[in-house]
């Protein structure tokens, strides 16, 4: 077996060292009816090629996005990647490295990880970002608890605009809570969260650009919510959108949750992906997650570490801030990677151009008879509402060779008022001959 | 050069100079330090956006982020690497995490576009080959553990003992039994244990151990009571033992009305050779990077997909992939007693297809093979240095990883930590340290099936000649350590007493450089 070293020579030759009589004597403290009582009906080991050849022909059952036309988005976006981020990350001193628990001989990870930080930091306009969680819905969930501990108060508000798989993700972390508010979804643009906010709230929740692709004003809810010592929560799921659009930070967010997969990684059929959390100074001792802080060593030369960790599981144990373990160590050295790549000057452009294919893709969907563009703002996604089943519209294209966009029935099935309504993104990957191959099969379609 | 202007860029010209180390790994700046606002190393076209749709909501604020071009970029991040140690480059015996090797098979299928490059949210008919391969792998998965059910989609171990517990509570729910509010939780249980059931609101009732390190099925027996919801176990535990009576201790919990949680962390040590669901166990995650060899990446990300038993299986939650005639759907949305979602989408795809590509490079021989050879090898160390080091548990034998202690160290004037330090200058990464806590100084040494007789025999001589130069009286040694690493000791108290978790751009850029 080629990755087991021993041969069975050294094998014998180690049990004689430990003194056992066979290997099964090192499992004596398994009770024996538990012990190999069993044939388990799975192959025996393979070959590199027969392996490979099993997992192509998986891969090759599906429709992979680069396939032909791709309108896929609702948090989860198609963005090239170069191919100096791959080539980096798989480096093995980067891949195969652990925790950086040991910081004498993990200034590479900790560095970067400082870096990304300082990175996450700037874009959203935060005081301090950690160095990643699980992914944004995930991270939205621990934003809204984070919330509760700073405020000591409890009612949350989740904007109906929030992507329905991150409300769900909220709602399992806060199982049964009455305290918890979900506004219902709303299509057609900004809805009443603002009313919802009292004394009594410690956070509202708001993603923007929207599930369907609006762009929601944060000024007016962080002035609100602050009106009343509640915190203002910003989802982002589209972190590209923030090369265009105003900083949460500089509108008055308390945290800003993102998911960062649109930088550096692939869409992997949802994950691995990058949770981004920033906040401001004050709350930092009560952020979840790791975070790596600059200090200095024995010699007096600068060098970082993992910091602040008295809030973790490991040592808090049930008191902990949070259950969470670890990060997304391999998935932020990607976005940092690209990140670097772009600097200030690629990051804009890139949001620029997604920008400016959204727009071309609203004008020609506009010009589909029988669609209507919902969206008066957006920034690489919009919604159109169709005379038809959107998810039964959606198959007819992606047998055509077109995967058109999502459903809202896909995240929202008990919801009949969306069941015409479909969610498509541009981004830079999006061509002129795309967009005019979905506007002609539309066209067919809808006649 | 110095670098302890902290928080300040190094001197101009000082880029690519040697530093603590030797010439060939120098210090190498912040990207901050290094990049410029206009540098990219992305060609992009400007475009003109004669009429946005931004609705007033443009920046207006400064990004300020530094760019690199390509060639810039390369030299950063692989000087970077080069301070990192990495289980590609030595020996990494970090006890209950699991440093295996990392096969790059594995990664060149993840990377397949088929894999890699498919939406969560496209079509299902679309992605019938990523279906398959998450139906495979719960198939490998179930089979390994004799269990009913699997859900595939929590992010970490952390996240499925979450996910697990919240199954729990919800059975015990439909049971009529909600009342009940204590987990017991033995006192050598990972943090996040505790931290789980505290978290779903549980109180936690801690279950000694017994002398020889493992869990007292008379004192489980004695915890249990009504109010018990769930017991949660570590087996392989984490003093390295399996747990001999964990039959007895299943069958007690179930008697009692409550549940078997077992942290799975260390299902490498028994794969192929125990199922837990033979030994009554009902909810368990399977950490997919410590068993399944996905790489850590410097702390993740990680996969902790869990195992159901028949009494928990209608709470899975979702998604989860179902057969329907001759397609596979995706079940998004809870239908009966299903809980609801951990995570949008379903789960770590890019982990799934590398544990299943080295599910199917072993066969079921081979992961029984690497368990055996774990075991193997964590005995074999065991067996070469129990003699200078202590043993606190000698009873059974070491599973997967080695457990010793510090009393070797006693009146020598070096800590565990020195020693794990004086480690890093023989080139080896420390074992794991002051875990678990029901030991004092504790030594945890897992080999895992990657290293062979060779490797091990260096490690055992080094540790055996740290052991003696230390009760010889040679403190410099340690106390010093380590002296051949890119950083010397780093002042821990001071990053977390002053935190300084980002980069500031100095004031006066000339006169921070003096």
């Amino acid at each position: 077996m080629r990755y087991l070293p021993h041969s069975a020579h050294e094998r014998a030759e180690m049990l004689g060292t430990i003194g056992a009589s066979d290997i099964d004597a090192l499992f004596s403290a398994v009770p024996k009816a538990a012990l190999k009582n069993f044939s388990l009906d799975l192959p025996a080991h393979s070959p590199e090629f027969l392996v490979e050849a099993h997992m192509r022909s998986l891969a090759g059952r599906n429709h992979a996005a680069g396939d032909g036309p791709f309108f896929v988005g609702a948090g989860a976006y198609r963005h090239h990647i170069p191919a100096t981020v791959d080539h980096l990350i798989q480096r093995s001193e980067w891949l195969t490295a652990y925790t950086p628990y040991q910081p004498e001989i993990s200034q590479g990870t900790l560095q970067m990880l400082f870096e990304f930080q300082t990175q996450v930091a700037k874009i959203t306009g935060m005081d301090v970002a950690n160095a990643s969680l699980y992914d944004g819905s995930t991270g939205t969930a621990e934003a809204v608890l984070m919330a509760r501990r700073l405020t000591r108060k409890s009612k949350i508000v989740l904007s109906g605009g929030l992507h329905p798989h991150y409300r769900d993700v909220v709602k399992a972390y806060l199982k049964d809570d009455p305290d918890l508010v979900c506004l219902s979804p709303s299509p057609e643009g900004q809805g009443d969260i603002l009313e919802q906010i009292d004394g009594d709230t410690a956070a509202i929740v708001i993603q923007t650009p929207d599930f369907y692709g609006h762009l929601r004003d944060l000024q007016g809810a962080a002035d609100a919510a602050h009106a009343q010592g509640a915190l203002l929560i910003v989802v982002v799921t589209e972190i590209v959108s923030l090369g265009l659009l105003e900083a949460p930070g500089a509108l008055g967010a308390d945290i800003v949750v993102a998911e960062g997969q649109s930088i550096g990684n692939a869409l992997n059929f949802g994950g691995p992906y990058l949770g981004l959390m920033a906040t401001r100074k004050q709350f930092i001792r009560q952020m979840p997650g790791r975070l790596c802080g600059e200090t200095v060593d024995a010699d007096g030369n600068r060098g970082f570490v993992l910091t602040l960790s008295t809030r973790e599981q490991h040592i808090r144990r049930e008191k902990a801030t949070s259950n969470i373990c670890t990060n997304s160590g391999l998935c932020a050295l990607a976005f940092s990677i690209h990140m670097a790549l772009l600097g200030e000057a690629g990051f804009i452009r890139l949001a620029r151009l997604n920008h400016a294919n959204a727009v071309r893709l609203a004008d020609a969907l506009a010009g589909v008879p029988g669609v209507e563009v919902l969206n008066k703002t957006f920034f690489n996604e919009m919604t159109i509402r169709v005379a038809q089943l959107a998810a039964a519209l959606v198959e007819r294209l992606a047998r055509r060779g077109i995967l058109a966009g999502v459903p809202a029935s896909r995240l929202l099935p008990d919801d009949p008022e969306v069941e015409n309504l479909i969610i498509l993104a541009a981004t830079e990957l999006t061509s002129d001959s795309d967009i005019a191959a979905l506007a002609a099969a539309l066209t067919e379609e809808l006649a | 050069m110095s670098m302890n202007n902290q928080g300040r860029p190094t001197g101009v010209g000082s880029i690519g100079t040697a530093a603590s180390g030797s010439a060939l790994l120098p210090d190498e700046p912040l990207l901050f330090e290094i990049g410029d606002n206009e540098h990219s190393g992305v060609d992009l076209p400007e475009v003109e956006l004669a009429q946005d749709r931004l609705g007033g909501f443009a920046r207006k604020s400064k990004l300020d982020l530094a760019g690199l071009t390509e060639p810039e970029a390369m030299r950063h991040y692989v000087r970077l690497s080069r301070l990192n140690h990495s289980i590609d480059s030595g020996m990494y015996p970090l006890g209950s995490c699991t440093m295996k090797h990392n096969p790059r098979l594995n990664e060149k299928m993840a990377r397949l576009p088929g894999f890699a490059d498919i939406h969560p949210l496209q079509p299902v008919s679309t992605v019938q080959g990523a279906l398959e391969l998450m139906n495979q792998l719960s198939h490998w998965l179930m089979t390994l553990t004799n269990t009913a059910a699997v859900a595939l989609s929590p992010k970490a171990g952390a996240h499925g003992e979450l996910l697990g517990m919240m199954a729990i509570k919800a059975a015990q729910a439909a049971r009529g039994q909600a009342h009940r509010s204590v987990v017991l939780v033995p006192e050598s249980a990972h943090g996040t244990n505790p931290a789980t059931a505290a978290f779903l609101g549980y109180s936690v009732k801690p279950v000694p151990a017994k002398a020889d390190g493992t869990v007292d099925v008379e004192a489980v027996k004695t915890a249990l009571s009504p109010e018990v919801a769930a017991i949660m176990l570590t087996n392989p535990n984490t003093c390295g033992l399996f747990e001999p009576q964990v039959i007895e201790i299943a069958k007690a919990v179930h008697e009692a009305g409550a549940f078997f949680y077992c942290d799975g962390a260390n299902f490498n040590a028994i794969m192929g050779i125990v199922r837990p669901g033979d030994l009554g166990i009902d909810a368990m995650h399977i950490n997919l990077h410590k068993t399944f060899s996905t790489p850590h990446g410097g702390g993740g990300p990680g996969a902790g997909p869990v195992v159901l038993s028949e009494a928990l299986a209608p709470f899975a939650p979702v998604p989860f992939v179902r057969r329907n005639g001759d397609a596979l759907e995706m079940v998004e949305h809870a239908e009966g007693q299903a809980l609801g979602r951990v995570t949008a989408f379903h789960g770590q795809m890019g982990m799934y297809v590398r544990a299943l590509t080295y599910m199917l490079s072993h066969g079921a021989d081979g992961l029984a093979q690497a368990a055996e050879d774990a075991v193997l090898n964590a005995n074999y160390v065991k067996a070469r240095l129990q003699h200078l080091f202590s043993v606190p548990f000698p009873e059974y034998p070491a599973m997967h990883e080695a457990l010793f202690d510090d009393s070797f160290l006693k009146d020598s004037g070096v800590t565990t930590l020195d020693f794990a330090k004086a480690l890093i200058d023989e080139g080896f990464h420390p074992m794991t340290m002051y875990f678990p806590l029901v030991v004092h100084g504790a030594m945890l040494i897992e080999p895992t099936e990657s290293e062979s007789k060779q490797t091990l025999d260096r490690f055992c001589e080094v540790m055996a000649e740290l052991a003696s130069d230390a009760k010889a009286g040679n403190r410099e040694r340690f106390t010093a350590a380590p002296m051949k690493a890119p950083r010397r000791r780093l002042d821990e108290t001071r990053a977390a007493r002053q935190p300084i978790l980002k980069w500031e751009r100095p004031a006066n850029l000339p006169q921070a450089a003096e």
